[in-house]
Protein backbone atom coordinates (compact mmCIF):
# COMPACT_ATOMS: atom_id res chain seq x y z
CA UNK A 1 0.00 0.00 0.00
CA UNK A 2 1.78 3.30 -0.98
CA UNK A 3 0.82 7.06 0.60
CA UNK A 4 -2.82 6.85 1.04
CA UNK A 5 -4.52 10.27 1.92
CA UNK A 6 -7.60 11.94 2.23
CA UNK A 7 -8.59 14.97 0.26
CA UNK A 8 -8.28 17.66 2.83
CA UNK A 9 -11.38 19.34 0.42
CA UNK A 10 -13.62 16.25 0.03
CA UNK A 11 -12.34 13.77 2.33
CA UNK A 12 -11.92 11.34 -1.02
CA UNK A 13 -9.25 8.69 -0.36
CA UNK A 14 -6.69 8.02 -2.82
CA UNK A 15 -3.18 6.57 -3.33
CA UNK A 16 -0.65 9.48 -5.04
CA UNK A 17 1.55 8.77 -7.04
CA UNK A 18 4.97 9.15 -7.57
CA UNK A 19 5.07 13.09 -7.87
CA UNK A 20 8.25 14.47 -9.84
CA UNK A 21 10.21 17.15 -7.94
CA UNK A 22 8.58 20.72 -7.96
CA UNK A 23 5.59 18.74 -8.96
CA UNK A 24 2.03 18.91 -7.25
CA UNK A 25 -0.82 16.56 -7.13
CA UNK A 26 -4.54 17.66 -7.06
CA UNK A 27 -7.61 15.87 -6.36
CA UNK A 28 -9.25 14.25 -9.38
CA UNK A 29 -12.94 15.18 -8.15
CA UNK A 30 -12.71 18.64 -6.31
CA UNK A 31 -8.93 19.81 -7.92
CA UNK A 32 -7.60 20.22 -4.41
CA UNK A 33 -3.79 20.25 -3.74
CA UNK A 34 -3.27 17.14 -2.25
CA UNK A 35 0.74 16.60 -1.79
CA UNK A 36 3.79 18.80 -3.25
CA UNK A 37 7.51 17.94 -3.63
CA UNK A 38 9.33 20.72 -3.02
CA UNK A 39 13.23 20.39 -4.50
CA UNK A 40 14.48 21.24 -1.22
CA UNK A 41 12.49 20.19 1.65
CA UNK A 42 14.18 22.27 4.34
CA UNK A 43 17.39 23.46 3.98
CA UNK A 44 15.96 26.51 0.73
CA UNK A 45 12.78 27.25 3.28
CA UNK A 46 15.45 27.51 6.29
CA UNK A 47 17.68 30.50 4.48
CA UNK A 48 14.45 31.77 3.19
CA UNK A 49 12.93 32.30 6.67
CA UNK A 50 15.76 33.45 8.11
CA UNK A 51 16.69 36.30 5.36
CA UNK A 52 12.51 36.72 5.65
CA UNK A 53 12.73 37.53 9.22
CA UNK A 54 16.42 39.94 8.74
CA UNK A 55 14.26 41.99 6.29
CA UNK A 56 10.89 41.80 8.74
CA UNK A 57 13.22 43.61 11.41
CA UNK A 58 14.20 46.28 9.12
CA UNK A 59 11.07 46.48 7.45
CA UNK A 60 10.14 47.48 10.87
CA UNK A 61 12.71 49.33 12.05
CA UNK A 62 12.93 52.10 9.92
CA UNK A 63 10.05 54.56 8.31
CA UNK A 64 7.44 53.91 5.65
CA UNK A 65 7.64 56.94 4.20
CA UNK A 66 8.01 60.85 5.34
CA UNK A 67 5.12 63.34 4.89
CA UNK A 68 6.47 67.15 4.08
CA UNK A 69 4.03 70.34 4.36
CA UNK A 70 5.26 73.92 4.60
CA UNK A 71 8.37 73.40 6.29
CA UNK A 72 7.00 70.15 8.95
CA UNK A 73 7.77 66.87 7.98
CA UNK A 74 6.12 63.79 9.89
CA UNK A 75 7.03 60.29 9.72
CA UNK A 76 5.76 56.85 10.55
CA UNK A 77 6.83 53.18 10.68
CA UNK A 78 4.57 50.06 11.03
CA UNK A 79 4.11 50.33 14.78
CA UNK A 80 3.66 53.72 14.83
CA UNK A 81 0.61 53.52 12.30
CA UNK A 82 -1.08 50.84 15.14
CA UNK A 83 0.05 53.20 18.20
CA UNK A 84 -1.48 56.65 16.72
CA UNK A 85 -4.52 54.97 16.17
CA UNK A 86 -4.68 53.72 19.67
CA UNK A 87 -4.03 56.82 20.78
CA UNK A 88 -7.10 58.15 18.53
CA UNK A 89 -9.29 56.41 20.37
CA UNK A 90 -9.51 52.49 18.03
CA UNK A 91 -7.53 50.31 20.67
CA UNK A 92 -9.29 47.33 18.77
CA UNK A 93 -8.65 48.16 15.09
CA UNK A 94 -5.21 49.36 16.16
CA UNK A 95 -4.37 45.91 17.60
CA UNK A 96 -5.79 44.14 14.58
CA UNK A 97 -3.38 46.00 12.90
CA UNK A 98 -0.70 45.49 14.93
CA UNK A 99 -1.19 42.09 14.63
CA UNK A 100 -1.50 41.34 10.89
CA UNK A 101 1.80 43.57 10.23
CA UNK A 102 4.36 43.06 13.27
CA UNK A 103 3.16 40.29 15.86
CA UNK A 104 1.76 37.32 13.10
CA UNK A 105 4.65 37.84 10.59
CA UNK A 106 7.41 37.46 13.87
CA UNK A 107 5.71 34.80 15.00
CA UNK A 108 5.33 32.85 12.24
CA UNK A 109 9.01 33.30 11.01
CA UNK A 110 10.44 32.48 14.58
CA UNK A 111 8.31 29.36 14.43
CA UNK A 112 9.37 28.58 11.27
CA UNK A 113 13.65 29.09 12.02
CA UNK A 114 12.90 27.27 15.03
CA UNK A 115 10.62 23.87 13.38
CA UNK A 116 12.97 24.13 10.11
CA UNK A 117 16.44 23.96 12.81
CA UNK A 118 14.89 21.04 14.80
CA UNK A 119 14.06 19.11 11.27
CA UNK A 120 17.11 19.23 9.79
CA UNK A 121 17.68 16.10 11.36
CA UNK A 122 14.72 13.05 11.30
CA UNK A 123 13.42 12.57 13.24
CA UNK A 124 11.98 15.80 14.46
CA UNK A 125 11.48 15.97 18.05
CA UNK A 126 7.33 15.67 18.77
CA UNK A 127 7.37 19.77 19.82
CA UNK A 128 8.15 20.69 16.10
CA UNK A 129 4.30 19.62 15.43
CA UNK A 130 2.45 22.03 17.67
CA UNK A 131 4.89 24.58 16.58
CA UNK A 132 4.11 23.91 12.62
CA UNK A 133 0.36 23.81 13.94
CA UNK A 134 1.02 27.25 15.25
CA UNK A 135 3.10 28.47 12.48
CA UNK A 136 0.39 27.51 9.21
CA UNK A 137 -2.56 30.24 11.98
CA UNK A 138 -0.36 32.83 12.12
CA UNK A 139 0.63 32.66 7.89
CA UNK A 140 -3.06 32.87 8.15
CA UNK A 141 -2.85 36.29 9.58
CA UNK A 142 0.13 37.94 8.63
CA UNK A 143 -0.66 40.36 5.87
CA UNK A 144 2.12 42.56 4.81
CA UNK A 145 0.92 42.73 1.09
CA UNK A 146 -2.27 43.79 2.11
CA UNK A 147 -0.57 46.44 4.58
CA UNK A 148 1.63 47.11 1.45
CA UNK A 149 -1.19 47.89 -0.84
CA UNK A 150 -3.14 50.20 1.92
CA UNK A 151 0.07 52.05 2.39
CA UNK A 152 0.56 52.84 -1.28
CA UNK A 153 -3.19 53.46 -1.39
CA UNK A 154 -2.57 56.36 1.35
CA UNK A 155 0.09 57.55 -0.28
CA UNK A 156 -2.20 58.42 -3.52
CA UNK A 157 -4.42 60.12 -1.07
CA UNK A 158 -2.08 62.08 0.79
CA UNK A 159 -0.34 63.19 -2.19
CA UNK A 160 -2.51 66.03 -3.16
CA UNK A 161 -1.84 67.53 0.53
CA UNK A 162 1.23 67.45 1.00
CA UNK A 163 4.69 65.99 -0.45
CA UNK A 164 5.14 62.03 0.34
CA UNK A 165 8.44 60.21 0.04
CA UNK A 166 8.66 56.28 1.04
CA UNK A 167 11.09 55.09 3.07
CA UNK A 168 13.51 51.75 3.44
CA UNK A 169 11.00 50.73 5.60
CA UNK A 170 8.57 50.45 2.87
CA UNK A 171 11.11 49.13 0.11
CA UNK A 172 12.10 46.05 3.03
CA UNK A 173 8.14 45.41 3.24
CA UNK A 174 7.92 45.01 -0.45
CA UNK A 175 11.34 42.82 -0.13
CA UNK A 176 9.25 40.63 2.44
CA UNK A 177 6.31 40.02 0.20
CA UNK A 178 8.95 38.20 -2.37
CA UNK A 179 11.20 36.43 0.22
CA UNK A 180 7.74 35.53 1.90
CA UNK A 181 5.77 34.03 -1.32
CA UNK A 182 8.92 32.26 -2.36
CA UNK A 183 8.94 30.58 1.28
CA UNK A 184 5.26 30.02 1.04
CA UNK A 185 6.12 27.82 -2.29
CA UNK A 186 9.09 25.98 -1.11
CA UNK A 187 7.81 25.33 1.78
CA UNK A 188 6.06 21.84 1.95
CA UNK A 189 3.79 20.93 5.75
CA UNK A 190 4.05 17.55 4.92
CA UNK A 191 7.61 17.07 4.29
CA UNK A 192 8.21 18.08 8.07
CA UNK A 193 4.74 15.67 9.50
CA UNK A 194 6.52 13.51 7.80
CA UNK A 195 9.99 13.71 9.83
CA UNK A 196 8.27 14.30 12.96
CA UNK A 197 8.58 11.45 16.21
CA UNK A 198 4.78 10.46 16.94
CA UNK A 199 3.73 11.64 19.93
CA UNK A 200 4.32 9.37 22.40
CA UNK A 201 0.76 7.22 23.49
CA UNK A 202 1.54 6.74 26.92
CA UNK A 203 1.76 10.69 27.16
CA UNK A 204 -1.31 11.12 25.86
CA UNK A 205 -3.20 8.48 28.64
CA UNK A 206 -1.23 10.24 31.07
CA UNK A 207 -3.39 13.46 30.66
CA UNK A 208 -6.62 11.49 30.21
CA UNK A 209 -6.72 11.46 26.12
CA UNK A 210 -8.24 8.97 24.38
CA UNK A 211 -5.66 8.15 21.59
CA UNK A 212 -6.98 6.91 17.93
CA UNK A 213 -6.68 3.71 16.94
CA UNK A 214 -4.05 3.12 13.97
CA UNK A 215 -6.41 2.34 10.47
CA UNK A 216 -6.12 -1.39 8.88
CA UNK A 217 -2.98 -1.62 7.02
CA UNK A 218 -1.68 1.94 7.69
CA UNK A 219 1.84 2.39 5.99
CA UNK A 220 3.12 5.10 8.41
CA UNK A 221 1.96 2.53 11.18
CA UNK B 1 -15.23 1.85 -9.74
CA UNK B 2 -17.85 2.11 -7.17
CA UNK B 3 -20.95 5.03 -8.05
CA UNK B 4 -20.44 6.43 -4.44
CA UNK B 5 -16.86 7.86 -3.53
CA UNK B 6 -14.67 6.14 -1.45
CA UNK B 7 -13.96 8.70 1.66
CA UNK B 8 -12.11 8.09 4.30
CA UNK B 9 -15.74 8.94 6.25
CA UNK B 10 -16.78 5.74 4.25
CA UNK B 11 -14.22 3.60 5.50
CA UNK B 12 -15.06 4.33 8.96
CA UNK B 13 -11.63 6.68 9.02
CA UNK B 14 -10.57 10.36 10.18
CA UNK B 15 -8.51 12.34 8.40
CA UNK B 16 -6.00 14.52 10.78
CA UNK B 17 -7.09 18.21 10.29
CA UNK B 18 -3.55 20.02 11.32
CA UNK B 19 -0.81 17.04 9.54
CA UNK B 20 -3.61 14.71 7.55
CA UNK B 21 -2.61 11.49 8.93
CA UNK B 22 -5.68 9.00 8.34
CA UNK B 23 -6.60 7.09 11.79
CA UNK B 24 -9.57 5.06 13.03
CA UNK B 25 -11.35 7.09 15.75
CA UNK B 26 -10.60 5.79 19.02
CA UNK B 27 -14.32 5.13 19.76
CA UNK B 28 -18.07 5.92 18.65
CA UNK B 29 -18.72 9.44 19.52
CA UNK B 30 -15.19 10.94 20.53
CA UNK B 31 -12.62 10.29 18.08
CA UNK B 32 -9.30 11.06 19.80
CA UNK B 33 -6.39 12.57 19.28
CA UNK B 34 -3.90 12.39 16.56
CA UNK B 35 -1.19 9.83 16.88
CA UNK B 36 1.30 12.12 15.26
CA UNK B 37 0.69 15.35 16.00
CA UNK B 38 -1.69 14.96 19.15
CA UNK B 39 -4.51 17.41 17.49
CA UNK B 40 -8.38 16.69 18.39
CA UNK B 41 -9.38 14.61 15.56
CA UNK B 42 -13.18 15.47 13.87
CA UNK B 43 -14.70 13.77 11.45
CA UNK B 44 -15.82 17.36 9.77
CA UNK B 45 -15.02 20.75 11.57
CA UNK B 46 -17.91 20.54 14.97
CA UNK B 47 -21.01 22.71 14.25
CA UNK B 48 -19.27 23.95 11.17
CA UNK B 49 -22.57 25.39 9.87
CA UNK B 50 -24.31 26.65 13.01
CA UNK B 51 -20.67 28.66 13.39
CA UNK B 52 -20.69 29.24 9.57
CA UNK B 53 -24.19 30.91 10.08
CA UNK B 54 -23.28 33.15 13.10
CA UNK B 55 -20.32 34.52 12.07
CA UNK B 56 -22.15 35.62 8.39
CA UNK B 57 -24.86 36.65 9.88
CA UNK B 58 -22.55 38.98 12.30
CA UNK B 59 -20.34 39.93 9.92
CA UNK B 60 -23.80 41.23 7.77
CA UNK B 61 -24.93 43.17 10.94
CA UNK B 62 -21.49 45.42 10.78
CA UNK B 63 -21.43 45.93 7.22
CA UNK B 64 -24.03 48.24 7.50
CA UNK B 65 -22.66 50.45 9.68
CA UNK B 66 -19.06 49.84 8.12
CA UNK B 67 -20.45 52.00 5.30
CA UNK B 68 -22.72 54.39 6.86
CA UNK B 69 -20.45 55.59 9.25
CA UNK B 70 -16.88 57.38 8.26
CA UNK B 71 -13.78 55.65 8.31
CA UNK B 72 -12.09 58.72 8.57
CA UNK B 73 -12.57 62.51 9.29
CA UNK B 74 -10.48 65.26 7.96
CA UNK B 75 -9.76 68.36 10.15
CA UNK B 76 -8.19 71.17 7.68
CA UNK B 77 -8.23 75.00 8.03
CA UNK B 78 -11.00 75.01 11.28
CA UNK B 79 -13.46 72.34 9.25
CA UNK B 80 -13.67 68.55 9.43
CA UNK B 81 -14.94 66.59 6.69
CA UNK B 82 -16.43 63.22 7.66
CA UNK B 83 -15.03 60.34 4.77
CA UNK B 84 -16.90 56.95 4.62
CA UNK B 85 -15.29 54.01 2.01
CA UNK B 86 -17.47 54.72 -0.67
CA UNK B 87 -16.90 58.82 -0.15
CA UNK B 88 -13.01 57.84 -0.24
CA UNK B 89 -13.45 55.58 -3.61
CA UNK B 90 -15.43 58.83 -5.37
CA UNK B 91 -12.59 61.11 -3.66
CA UNK B 92 -10.03 58.78 -5.74
CA UNK B 93 -11.76 58.33 -8.82
CA UNK B 94 -12.34 62.47 -9.43
CA UNK B 95 -8.72 63.21 -8.21
CA UNK B 96 -8.01 60.84 -11.45
CA UNK B 97 -6.58 57.92 -10.04
CA UNK B 98 -9.26 55.97 -11.11
CA UNK B 99 -7.56 52.36 -11.04
CA UNK B 100 -6.75 52.84 -7.33
CA UNK B 101 -10.92 53.74 -6.91
CA UNK B 102 -11.05 50.93 -8.36
CA UNK B 103 -9.40 48.66 -6.24
CA UNK B 104 -10.56 49.96 -3.43
CA UNK B 105 -14.18 49.75 -4.45
CA UNK B 106 -13.40 45.74 -5.16
CA UNK B 107 -11.50 45.43 -2.10
CA UNK B 108 -13.56 47.25 0.37
CA UNK B 109 -17.38 46.96 -1.23
CA UNK B 110 -18.00 44.25 -3.24
CA UNK B 111 -15.50 41.81 -1.56
CA UNK B 112 -17.18 41.69 1.69
CA UNK B 113 -20.22 41.95 -0.41
CA UNK B 114 -19.50 38.63 -2.12
CA UNK B 115 -17.83 36.87 0.36
CA UNK B 116 -21.34 37.12 2.67
CA UNK B 117 -23.34 36.45 -0.52
CA UNK B 118 -21.08 33.32 -1.56
CA UNK B 119 -21.27 31.71 2.27
CA UNK B 120 -25.31 31.84 2.35
CA UNK B 121 -25.37 30.45 -1.19
CA UNK B 122 -22.75 27.57 -0.05
CA UNK B 123 -24.41 27.22 3.29
CA UNK B 124 -27.95 26.95 1.99
CA UNK B 125 -26.69 24.41 -0.92
CA UNK B 126 -25.49 22.20 2.00
CA UNK B 127 -28.28 22.10 3.95
CA UNK B 128 -30.54 21.39 1.13
CA UNK B 129 -28.08 18.15 -0.04
CA UNK B 130 -27.76 20.56 -3.78
CA UNK B 131 -26.36 17.95 -5.99
CA UNK B 132 -24.17 19.01 -9.10
CA UNK B 133 -21.67 21.59 -9.41
CA UNK B 134 -19.71 20.69 -6.55
CA UNK B 135 -16.66 21.74 -8.48
CA UNK B 136 -18.08 25.09 -9.01
CA UNK B 137 -19.00 25.32 -5.28
CA UNK B 138 -15.62 24.07 -4.41
CA UNK B 139 -13.62 26.68 -6.38
CA UNK B 140 -15.87 29.27 -5.15
CA UNK B 141 -15.24 28.61 -1.48
CA UNK B 142 -11.61 28.30 -2.31
CA UNK B 143 -11.63 32.32 -3.82
CA UNK B 144 -13.97 33.31 -0.60
CA UNK B 145 -10.77 32.34 1.53
CA UNK B 146 -8.29 33.68 -0.83
CA UNK B 147 -9.42 37.09 -1.24
CA UNK B 148 -10.71 37.65 2.38
CA UNK B 149 -7.21 38.91 3.72
CA UNK B 150 -7.84 41.95 0.83
CA UNK B 151 -10.48 43.22 2.37
CA UNK B 152 -8.33 44.81 4.61
CA UNK B 153 -6.78 47.30 2.35
CA UNK B 154 -9.15 49.97 4.24
CA UNK B 155 -8.64 49.23 7.64
CA UNK B 156 -4.93 49.85 6.63
CA UNK B 157 -5.65 52.63 4.66
CA UNK B 158 -7.44 54.86 7.42
CA UNK B 159 -4.51 53.48 9.80
CA UNK B 160 -1.91 55.25 7.89
CA UNK B 161 -3.23 58.18 6.89
CA UNK B 162 -4.27 58.64 10.39
CA UNK B 163 -0.60 57.76 11.83
CA UNK B 164 1.27 60.45 8.86
CA UNK B 165 -1.45 63.53 8.75
CA UNK B 166 -1.03 64.55 12.26
CA UNK B 167 0.12 68.29 11.47
CA UNK B 168 -1.90 69.73 14.80
CA UNK B 169 -3.48 72.67 13.96
CA UNK B 170 -2.61 72.73 10.12
CA UNK B 171 -4.48 69.16 9.46
CA UNK B 172 -4.97 66.30 11.15
CA UNK B 173 -6.82 63.07 10.16
CA UNK B 174 -8.54 60.98 13.07
CA UNK B 175 -10.20 57.53 12.61
CA UNK B 176 -14.06 57.51 12.67
CA UNK B 177 -16.28 54.48 13.83
CA UNK B 178 -17.15 52.95 10.60
CA UNK B 179 -13.05 51.37 10.21
CA UNK B 180 -13.84 49.40 13.44
CA UNK B 181 -17.14 47.96 12.20
CA UNK B 182 -14.99 47.65 8.92
CA UNK B 183 -12.15 45.56 10.67
CA UNK B 184 -15.56 43.54 12.29
CA UNK B 185 -16.73 42.61 8.89
CA UNK B 186 -13.11 41.30 7.48
CA UNK B 187 -12.30 39.28 10.37
CA UNK B 188 -15.66 37.79 10.85
CA UNK B 189 -16.13 36.66 7.62
CA UNK B 190 -12.52 35.24 7.43
CA UNK B 191 -13.72 33.03 10.55
CA UNK B 192 -16.97 32.18 8.58
CA UNK B 193 -15.07 30.68 5.57
CA UNK B 194 -12.38 29.17 7.76
CA UNK B 195 -15.14 27.57 9.60
CA UNK B 196 -16.90 26.46 6.71
CA UNK B 197 -15.68 22.70 5.86
CA UNK B 198 -15.55 21.86 2.63
CA UNK B 199 -16.24 17.80 2.89
CA UNK B 200 -19.61 19.17 3.57
CA UNK B 201 -20.13 19.95 -0.18
CA UNK B 202 -19.30 16.33 -0.97
CA UNK B 203 -20.94 14.46 1.66
CA UNK B 204 -23.74 12.67 -0.18
CA UNK B 205 -23.98 9.61 1.89
CA UNK B 206 -26.33 8.85 5.12
CA UNK B 207 -22.51 7.46 6.71
CA UNK B 208 -21.03 10.63 5.49
CA UNK B 209 -23.48 12.96 6.83
CA UNK B 210 -24.19 11.22 10.10
CA UNK B 211 -20.46 11.37 11.39
CA UNK B 212 -20.46 15.00 9.79
ZN1 LIG C 1 -10.88 16.31 -3.13
ZN1 LIG D 1 -2.30 15.00 13.17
Amino acid sequence: MADVVACPGCDLLQHLPPIPPKGRARCPRCGEIVATTPADPIERPLALALAAAITLVVANAMPLMTLSVVGRFAETTILGGAEVMWRQGQPITATLVAFCTAVAPTIYLVLMCTLLVAARRAPAPAWVGPLLRLAEHAKAWSLPEVMLLGILVALVKIADLATVEPGIGLFSTGALLVLLATLAVQFDPEAVWHRIAWVNPAALHHRGKGIAAVPDGDPNA
Amino acid sequence: MSTTPLTAARLGLVACGTCGLLSRPAGPGEAGFCRRCGSKLHGRHPNSLQSTWALAVAAAVCFLPANALPVMVTNAFGSSTPDTILGGVVFLFTTGSWPLALIVLVASFMIPLGKLIALAWLLISIQRRTRGGERRRMRLHRAVRAVGPWSMLDVFVATFTVALVQLDPLMSVEPGMGVLFFASVVVLTMLAAESLDPRLLWDRDPVDIKRA
